[in-house]
């Protein structure tokens, strides 16, 4: 009997080994077969060319990715700039001055937000952003900024960087909103009545001295975002318009990277090279979104160092 | 600085259900130091903190009664909380130092209240921190993380950032129960010399200390103000049997 | 009222509103899904498949879709568990410390990778067994999706089960997987529930995952071999299409998948709050 629990024990130690190995070289396998696939490209045109390259025509043998780099730059930047306002004044509100009770509603329905599939938010982005933006902002926008850089436009679809990024503000703001409002909780008591004490209001105390506490750590759920944003496909691929010509507005229509990799899967065995390209910019997409993923993580760990 | 009477009449405090401070009735007087003492969780942390209304901050609490620094109600109707604790100081038990620097530290207040100009600013933290006997130890180092400095000295620095409003009356809530015996001694020296100019009022839960700094004691047990005189009376010849108790117990 | 006073209430009414904006925002998208979706709800939609054509077939419904994304989600779900279950339990009783450290910073990293990712390496991976886009390739690169979701899910869990009720066991003579099975594995089972549920809705909610790896397709699949159909590309495919009565089919299909993750995700939270009641503290 000793001897089959221990033969049992053995078992199944070595298959919860391999189980275990598995998963952590999943990562590795990832990026390796990623690098295997699209090393022919890579070799062929060199890394430069296609990172830095500005013509994208797989029909001749062109495969430069700095179209939809700078796509998703737009997309992504101004998603951030439209999400961290918003997201930090609802972290603040959380922290600050929601009683249990409200938080206690909150906290669940912003969960629910982070649920909802990608694809639900493009249809959403579909029907109420796209038109809105076609034939209200647009509009508006072509009668009254016309001198204004970047916001100005002749004429729009709708599809465009604004809508992208409406969309992806949201989806990225319960990420912020949730380590926001943890960062912010985490700073001590005592240091809030300190300021109390000196007779500053609730507006100075939360301005002048928590958000400076909690500054690392909030900077941390901001690149969380941003590295969230950059991996996020259909529901931008849905509203963006999927034109690689370079912005100029945030009304025109963009490529972002997902996107590129996203529409063209079809086409990719039949041009020769075309399936190293798109797997190249997987590969892309993959280190970008995990050197933002430990550079979340390094600001976070000192964030944590700080406060202790 | 004036010869401000804190005039606490008729204080009750209920914490949710429970009452924790009991018809309290006392003058407190100006310029002199005031020891609150007793056992722990009696109510004198609670008394101190319902002079500045940082009691405010804690969720369930009733205040009934009234506070009157000079002829002033602290729970006066639509009072502004933020002036009164201009005038009133605090300095805590931890000592806790703002995520600034040294200055700026001190800076904070005199700028929440308009101070703006460098020159002036710079008057107001060498007076403060010389006052708060910290200014030899930090002049050169002004601009370093407050975090850097020790907890005797940074205690100091809380000091010197509560005088930097120029309060009436500044409470101290065990203020050297964090500190080792050289930085509590240190400290109660900055005590003794503000006696000239501020009101002081001190919880502590160390008779000796109060021995050595109080010229006024109140003893409250159990939320009730049991007895309060001079230092030298209440300490050596209490007149209620629970006072007696309490310091022959040789806490 | 001074300048302060005034700032103080603006800023409070500001963090106000920007809580409440999203709330907003969350029914607006609730309630426009909702909308759109019940009109085009019907008993044919749910039940049968498309006919002339998915992408240009007025008639017919998302069934193909529906079973396609159950027995994805569901197999995706079961694969991730399968290798999740024991890689977490790996961890917390056999491990050597500088071991697990190494794995879970691996598994750290894996968090992040977003599902296209995923997807092209499934691709990747088809090719290289020479697997065309099924409801098998499908599964696997949608269970790899949900490999982190659910480890980390159940790691969170697992974490929880005090060392001396592993202890305990050790004590009265059990092996390490007697311990891992019996003790921590009992006790953090409503966790793995819950895991298993949310790591479900995101599964089944993902379309870069399975774009390159399912395929599409009108019919139900019947072998694992088989194109699938799924509920997300049925919903990417068909809302793009010029025809009105194939983009009503987009709606519905929105509303059915929404309201199973939503019911997923609700399930996770009931259980979860319910379970709690018996773990030992």
């Amino acid at each position: 009997m000793q001897l089959r629990r221990k033969i049992t024990d053995f078992i199944a130690a070595n298959a919860m080994l391999l189980a275990t190995i598995f998963s952590g070289l999943l990562v590795v396998s990832i990026g390796g077969a990623l690098l295997f696939r699209a090393w022919p490209l890579l070799a062929a045109n060199g890394i430069f060319n296609v990172i830095f390259g500005a013509q994208w025509s797989p029909s001749n043998g062109l495969f430069g990715l700095k179209p939809f780099i700078i796509g998703t730059l737009w997309v992504t930047g101004l998603a951030i700039i439209l999400a961290v306002p918003a997201c930090v004044l609802a972290a603040i509100f959380l922290a600050e001055y929601a009683g249990p009770k409200t938080r206690g509603i909150i906290k669940p329905l912003i969960d629910l937000l982070s649920g909802i599939p990608s694809v639900i938010y493009g249809v959403w982005g579909v029907l109420v952003v796209v038109p809105f933006i076609a034939d209200i902002l647009g509009p508006y926008a072509a009668k009254h900024w016309h001198n204004i850089p970047i916001i100005s436009t002749d004429y729009t679809t709708g599809f465009s960087i604004l809508a992208g990024a409406v969309v992806l503000a949201i989806m990225i703001a319960p990420v912020i909103i949730t380590v926001a409002d943890e960062v912010l909780r985490a700073v001590p008591r005592e240091v809030r009545e300190v300021s109390f004490a000196l007779g500053a209001t609730h507006f100075e105390t939360i301005t002048r001295v928590v958000i400076r506490k909690a500054l690392p750590g909030l900077i941390a759920a901001v690149v969380m975002g941003v590295s969230r944003a950059l991996g996020e496909t259909m529901a931008v691929l849905m509203v963006v318009g999927n034109v690689p010509l370079t912005p100029k507005s945030i009304f025109d229509p963009a490529y972002p990277l997902p996107a590129l990799i996203a529409n063209n899967y079809g086409e990719m065995m039949s041009i020769p090279l075309y399936d190293s390209a798109l797997l190249a910019a997987a590969l892309f997409l993959l280190l970008i979104v995990l050197v933002f993923n430990l550079l979340a993580r390094a600001a976070l760990n000192h964030a944590i160092k700080r406060a202790a | 600085m004036t010869d401000t009477l804190i005039n606490i009449e008729g204080l009750n405090l209920w914490y949710n259900q429970t009452q924790t401070l009991k018809d309290v009735d006392v003058h407190i007087q100006p310029r002199s130091v005031t020891a609150i003492i007793g056992p722990s969780g009696c109510g004198k942390t609670t008394l101190l903190r319902c002079i500045n209304r940082m009691i405010d901050l804690v969720p369930g609490t009733r205040v009934t009664g009234s506070i009157k620094i000079g002829d002033f109600d602290v729970y006066g109707r639509g009072v502004d909380v933020t002036a009164i604790r201009k005038r009133i100081g605090l300095v805590m038990q931890k000592p806790t130092t703002l995520p600034m620097s040294i200055f700026e530290n001190v800076a904070y207040g005199p700028r929440l209240y308009g101070t703006r100009r460098k020159k002036d600013l710079q008057e107001v933290v060498e007076r403060s921190l010389r006052t708060g006997g910290l200014w030899d130890e930090v002049k050169d180092r002004l601009k370093d993380p407050a975090s850097r400095l020790s907890v005797g000295q940074q205690q100091r620095l809380c000091l010197a950032r509560g005088l930097a409003v120029e309060p009436e009356v500044i409470l101290f809530d065990e203020p050297t129960s964090a500190l080792d015996p050289v930085s509590t001694v240190k400290f109660e020296q900055e005590i003794i010399k503000l006696k000239d100019k501020y009101t002081c009022v001190i919880v502590t839960h160390n008779i000796h200390q109060a021995m050595r700094i109080a010229d006024h004691v109140l003893f409250v047990y159990l939320g009730e103000l049991v007895e309060h005189g001079t230092a030298h009376q209440v300490l050596t010849s209490p007149r209620e049997a629970s006072t007696a108790s309490y310091l022959g117990s040789g806490i | 009222m001074t300048k302060r006073k005034l700032n103080n209430i603006i800023f409070k009414s500001l963090t106000f509103g920007a809580a409440g904006l999203l709330v907003i925002i969350l029914v607006a998208i609730l309630s426009v899904i909702t909308i759109k979706g019940m009109k085009a709800m019907s008993w044919e939609l749910i039940t049968s498949i498309p006919s002339g054509g998915f992408y240009l077939g007025g008639k017919g419904g998302i069934a193909n879709a529906i079973v396609g994304s159950l027995y994805l989600g569901i197999g995706a779900t079961i694969l991730a568990l399968i290798v999740s279950i024991p890689t977490v339990l790996y961890l917390r009783v056999y491990a050597a410390h500088w071991f697990a450290s190494i794995i879970r910073t691996l598994l750290d990293i894996l968090w992040g990778v977003p599902s296209i990712v995923f997807g092209a390496f499934g691709f990747a991976l088809m090719i290289l067994l020479g697997m065309k886009a099924s409801l098998l390739a499908g599964t696997i690169t949608v269970a790899l999706f949900e490999l982190p979701i659910m480890i980390r899910s159940i790691d969170e869990v697992v974490k929880m089960v005090p060392h001396e009720l592993e202890e305990v066991s050790y004590a009265l003579g059990a092996t390490r997987f007697e311990t891992a099975v019996k003790v921590i594995f009992r006790q953090s089972l409503p966790g793995v529930v819950t895991g298993s549920l949310l790591a479900f809705g995101r599964g089944i909610g993902d379309a870069a995952s399975v774009l390159f790896t399912a395929g599409f397709t009108d019919n139900i699949p019947h072998s694992p071999m088989d194109a699938a159909a799924t509920l997300p590309l049925a919903i990417f495919f068909q809302l793009g299409t010029p025809f009105d009565e194939v983009r009503q089919r987009a709606y519905g299909a929105a509303l059915i998948l929404m309201i199973l993750v939503l019911a997923a995700s609700l399930l996770a939270r009931l259980l979860g709050a319910k379970f709690n009641r018996y773990t030992v503290k």
